[in-house]
């Protein structure tokens, strides 16, 4: 710790602060460009300059070091001033030097309201120019779908440079020329390539990148705010559901350190079009083949019509990726006052089941833990499309020090280099048996992780796939106190609260491949647009676009989206995270756990609970940990490890393939957004560029 | 005035050959494990006793500098950097060593790599330096051959050498700036600190240092410290190669002892100022970088480090730019700062704004289409860029306005008024164009 005196203020700070952070400590306000927190440091844009004792100049309070300083000459500690006139003076100029290029364009700017410059300009700006010279005019750059760019208004801070280089991990954008001739680019013209780009937009402390899809849509001050969680992938990124009206307008990132830090992918972003388009605003019914539009109570009196007699062993239900815990529950509470055993919410096959305890299907060493691991194996994931933001924290442990990082599965880019190790289960099977040199590696590290995807686990050999896994994290020591090396990657928001719930098939139920095969003559689909259900069963879809569920439905009640409810989902990691509701649902659409209490009143089973509040007291009393919201219960991995490396087990020969095949459009909200569908298309024409 | 004894670029002017054989007559590589062998602190404390200052233009002791890299390595290799991307307008001193003595600097580079524990060093060469890159290149080559440098030479100390080409930006130049270009980086000034002594080329210790510095590193070890300390004026010392250039009857390079007066300068080795001394306007003494010094002042001025300092000038890289009274002296400002706009390297903001603004106003200034406030304003600028900036590249574009303003402030005054006086003349038509 060092003693520093900032405006007065005697401070203790480590040693290894910055100026800028100490004065934050002391309670000096320093204005920033060029400095943000999770990027290198670049003080170019010269604008927190402070003054220090003894110091001939001004310095950039961003990248001096306290240590730097050199203490007064009877040993008192250095000295900062951050409101001295020289430090005014100085910033003043910065401030005039930043807007003389910089066009007076404030009324048709999308960052008018949200502009660091305007902010900054209030503080440190004049009221007139003493520039009587021509403006630059910079060309504007094609940077893809999301992001727009003004370059004549580019400030040269060069985080968007720093981001995509270091955070995202492609080398798309630059600076080319020079001096006041400098301009940002992505050399070719050509879109970026992550899927993080929409961040640069944020990062942007002027109005140059904004967000392409929503420009010109709206006013930052129009906007109220929700806070969310977002449930495109299953990390449940923090997010901000901004609306004006009925209206979702955008959604941005939220600062969580334990999740997404203050990162969003593209896709948790920019799918606002698709909840409003494509959407099921009131019930329809089947009738000769075509479905009709038909009030609730006539699809209701369908629905308990053809319930009536049916056998339970012929009812079943399966839940999709979306669903919020509270409606699962309520379905489940449902199916069991039916008898109804077939129960399912693992629509893409995963062998994952609460049976081997909960340790067995979470991602135990957390997130936030990836960045303590010091050997990493990833095991039939591709985690840059599947968890994308998982993915980024493997690249900020790996741009620390590399630590040993391999991959058994689809060879690919994932920002940072790994040592491939095989593409299937053999692979495995040898580093399970010791008879890989990357076992030793393992061996060696304090905190091995091992990661595995849904491209190894949702697959026929699945189990004795997760079993192999098992023995190798017990034969490397993953799983010990205090470390809990054996994380499972999941690609649905919802999977892991379903898990928790026990949402999978009872005594002699099936599971939901199964049911989708036949047999079933009711099916409840809540949400699940992902599995092809053969004809014969008569399905009732819940949920919440027209997508390929309610295209093969014969009754369809309309739910609502992860922004028009106050919902409960549970991230890969475990952790309980609510989304709040920032919209209504359209049309007759309702929430979905009222929808289930109404039906279950049509069939006789009436559920026990008439409000939200009712329905999560009673589940917090079956599932206690749902109620610690924004924590991580955590599970017993060990025993969950003992139990899986005991199953054993042949696994196959097949290669692991990600189950994600166009990160774009893993869902029906995203397939239904224009945005996604120009992403998506574009990827494919960048894949075809790379493959030539 | 310096005697030829004295002199250690024997070879400036190419009248011999620059080879190994010929540099061997001339006294390079004599008793170099000899010198080495008195270790590492003997060569640091001879340095600083020698009184050398940094021939680059800043003047900083340059047995100071060694002493800062670390007595013991870490695990990091040490490396010196010789700067050789002269690229300062009006300085040609590095070529001419580079040309024609480029073994006194091969065998600067061994004995200076010896004295802070380098085992490699690197020659950063500017990128329009073609002949000079070969010459200097056929110097390591017969250095190597004649196992003078090398992992096994003579001098039992594993040395390697690297010839590295710039691509000839000014900003290069800047010794942080230049570790990241030659790390293969865009060539922009890294922040300070860490300096290069703690985290340098590729994070290692590391030394930048001029070529003329080195270069003469090993002459002095030879000849003793109080010899170099000798010569010149207090705190300002040695020999110096002064790069005369403009309105003087010859122009030229030439070695002399620090702290000569301008005039003595002028009329022993330029045959005077052309028109006579009162024909002399102003004098940029160190490189384009430095304010202008009116003649006036100039005239009997000793030129070095401290004198020219006070006159709120520098002596740079005693690259001495001669302008005499045929000299718009504002035109010519204007195309220094247009130069200094070119070569900003365009990260940190009032360098890379302030340059061009400047550049503009000037160029106005220069045909008189200003307003007389906005002498005061583009003062006002220059003192918001100076001190303002990652590297001094903003100071050295701030300074030669300031001079201009400082001391010919009525001369551009005067320019304004004519304009205004006249503001749509038509320039002279000229005959048949």
């Amino acid at each position: 710790m060092a003693k520093i005196i900032v405006d007065g203020v005697e401070v203790d700070v480590p040693a290894e602060y910055t100026l800028l952070q100490a004065a934050e400590l002391a309670g000096a306000e320093i204005p920033r460009f060029c400095f943000h927190e999770r990027l290198s440091i670049a003080g170019n844009c010269r604008m927190c300059l402070v003054e220090v004792k003894g110091a001939p100049k001004p310095v950039a309070s961003c990248a001096w070091g306290v240590r730097d300083c050199r203490p007064g000459p009877n040993g008192e500690p250095p000295e900062v001033f951050t409101k001295s006139p020289t430090v005014k003076k100085a910033r003043e100029g910065v401030m005039e030097f930043l807007l003389i290029n910089h066009p007076l364009d404030c009324p048709i700017c999308d960052q008018g309201g949200q502009c660091d410059l305007q902010d900054q300009a209030m503080a440190y700006g004049v009221d007139t120019s003493r520039f009587h010279e021509n403006k630059r005019a910079v060309t504007d750059k094609y940077l893809g779908p999301l992001v727009r760019t003004s370059m004549n208004r580019c400030i040269h801070c060069t985080r968007c440079i720093r981001f995509t280089a270091e955070v995202a991990g492609v080398p798309d954008l630059g600076a080319i020329w020079r001096g006041e001739d400098m301009e940002i680019t992505s050399y070719l013209e050509k879109a970026l390539g992550s899927e993080l780009q929409a961040n640069v937009a944020d990062l942007c402390p002027v109005g140059a990148l904004t967000h392409k899809p929503e420009s010109f849509h709206y006013r930052p001050w129009e906007l109220a705010r929700t806070d969310s969680v977002d449930v495109m992938d299953a990390v449940g990124s923090s997010i901000r559901v901004d609306y004006r009206g009925r209206e979702v307008m955008r959604i941005l990132p939220r600062v969580n350190e334990d999740v997404n830090e203050e990162w969003i992918t593209d896709k948790a972003r920019h799918i606002v079009d698709g909840l409003r388009l494509q959407r099921l605003d009131r019930p329809y019914l089947r009738e000769n083949g075509r479905l009709r539009p038909a009030t609730w109570q006539e699809a209701f009196g369908a629905i308990a019509a053809r319930m009536k007699g049916t056998d339970p062993k012929r009812i079943g239900a399966i839940v999709g990726d979306l669903p919020a815990v509270e409606e699962m529950y309520a379905l489940k509470l449902l199916m069991q006052s039916l008898g109804v055993a077939n129960i399912d919410a693992r629509q893409d096959g995963t062998v994952l089941s609460p049976a081997y305890g909960r340790g067995s299907y979470l991602f135990n060493s957390t997130i936030s833990g990836i960045e303590d691991a010091d050997a990493i194996l990833i095991v039939g994931s591709n985690p840059r499309i599947e968890g994308s933001l998982v993915n980024v924290r493997i690249r900020k442990r790996w741009r620390v020090a590399p630590p040993p990082i391999a991959l058994i599965g689809e060879n690919v880019d994932l920002t940072y280099s790994y040592e491939y190790l095989g593409a299937g289960p053999e692979t495995l099977s040898d580093l399970a048996a010791g008879k890989h040199s990357f076992v030793e590696k393992l061996k060696n590290a304090e905190r091995p992780l091992i990661i595995v995807g849904q491209g190894a686990l949702s697959r026929p050999d699945g189990l004795a796939i997760l079993s192999a896994v098992a023995q190798l994290a017990q034969s490397v020591g993953a799983v010990k106190e205090g470390w809990s090396g054996l994380s499972v990657l999941h690609t649905a928001a919802s999977r892991v609260g379903a898990l928790d719930l026990g949402f999978v098939p009872g005594e002699g139920g099936v599971t939901a491949r199964e049911m989708a095969q036949g047999g079933m003559d009711v099916l409840f689909n809540l949400g699940a647009d992902e599995i092809d259900i053969a004809p014969g069963a008569f399905v009732i879809y819940q949920g919440t676009h027209g997508d390929r569920g309610a295209h093969r439905a014969d009754v369809i009640l309309p739910g609502a989206t992860y922004t028009e409810k106050s919902g409960t989902f549970v991230n890969t990691e475990g952790r309980v995270q609510i989304a709040n509701r920032a919209a209504f649902a359209p049309g007759d659409a309702r929430e979905d756990w009222a929808i289930l209490r109404a039906l279950s009143d049509v069939l006789g089973q009436r559920l026990p609970f008439d409000s939200l509040n009712a329905l999560r007291q009673k589940l917090y009393a079956d599932h206690p940990h749902f109620a610690a919201v924004e924590s991580v219960q955590p599970a017993d991995a060990a025993a969950a490890v003992q139990a899986l490396a005991g199953l054993g087990g042949t696994p196959g020969r097949e290669a692991f393939t990600s189950p994600i095949k166009d990160f774009y459009l893993t869902n029906p909200i995203a397939r239904a957004s224009g945005v996604m569908a120009e992403c998506s298309a574009l990827a494919r024409e960048l894949k075809l560029e790379a493959a030539e | 005035m310096l005697q030829d004894r004295d002199r250690i670029f024997t070879n400036l002017y190419g009248f011999h050959s620059p080879d190994l054989e010929a540099a061997k007559l001339r006294g390079a590589w004599d008793g170099t494990k000899f010198l080495l062998e008195k270790g590492r602190d003997w060569i640091i404390d001879e340095m600083k006793a020698s009184g050398l200052r940094g021939r680059g233009g800043a003047g900083f002791p340059t047995g100071l500098k060694w002493s800062f890299m670390p007595k013991q390595s870490d695990g990091r290799p040490h490396y010196l950097v010789v700067n050789a991307d002269e690229s300062e307008p009006g300085t040609c001193k590095d070529r001419e060593i580079m040309r024609n003595d480029p073994h006194l600097l091969v065998e600067g580079c061994l004995i200076a790599s010896f004295a802070m524990g380098a085992h490699a060093a690197y020659i950063y060469i500017r990128g329009e330096y073609i002949a000079e890159r070969h010459a200097l290149q056929r110097a390591v080559d017969e250095a190597y051959a004649a196992k003078l440098i090398g992992k096994d030479n003579i001098h039992g100390y594993p040395f390697d050498l690297y010839v590295h080409h710039g691509a000839g930006a000014y900003i290069c130049g800047e010794e942080t700036a230049l570790i990241e270009s030659m790390e293969g980086k865009k060539g922009m000034p890294r922040l300070k600190p860490p300096f290069p002594a703690n985290m340098g080329l590729y994070g290692c210790p590391t030394t930048v240092n001029n070529v003329e510095s080195i270069a003469v590193a090993g002459t002095i070890l030879r000849r003793g410290a109080s010899w170099f300390a000798g010569i010149g004026r207090p705190n300002n010392v040695g020999t110096k190669l002064f790069c005369v250039s403009g309105h003087v009857n010859k122009p030229c390079n030439v070695e002399e002892a620090m702290g000569l007066t301008f005039r003595e300068l002028i009329d022993r080795h330029c045959g005077g100022i052309r028109g006579g001394w009162d024909n002399l306007l102003a004098v940029i003494p160190g490189g384009s970088s430095v304010p202008l010094v009116p003649a006036e002042q100039i005239i009997d001025a000793p030129m070095d480090f401290d004198t020219l300092r006070n006159l709120k000038s520098g002596l740079g890289t005693a690259a001495v730019i001669v302008m005499d009274k045929s000299t718009d002296v504002v035109r010519a400002i204007a195309r220094i700062s247009y130069f200094y706009k070119h070569e900003s390297c365009g990260q940190c903001t009032p360098c890379r704004e302030g340059t061009g603004w400047m550049w503009r106003v000037l160029t106005r200034m220069a045909e008189g289409r200003a307003q007389k406030r906005e002498i005061d304003m583009l003062l006002e600028v220059s003192t918001q860029i100076e001190g303002h900036t990652i590297c001094a590249l903003g100071d050295a574009a701030a300074w030669p306005v300031q001079g201009l303003i400082r001391h010919f402030r009525h001369e551009i005054e005067k320019r304004i008024d004519d304009y205004a006086a006249n503001p749509n003349s038509e320039s002279v038509m000229v005959a048949a164009e």
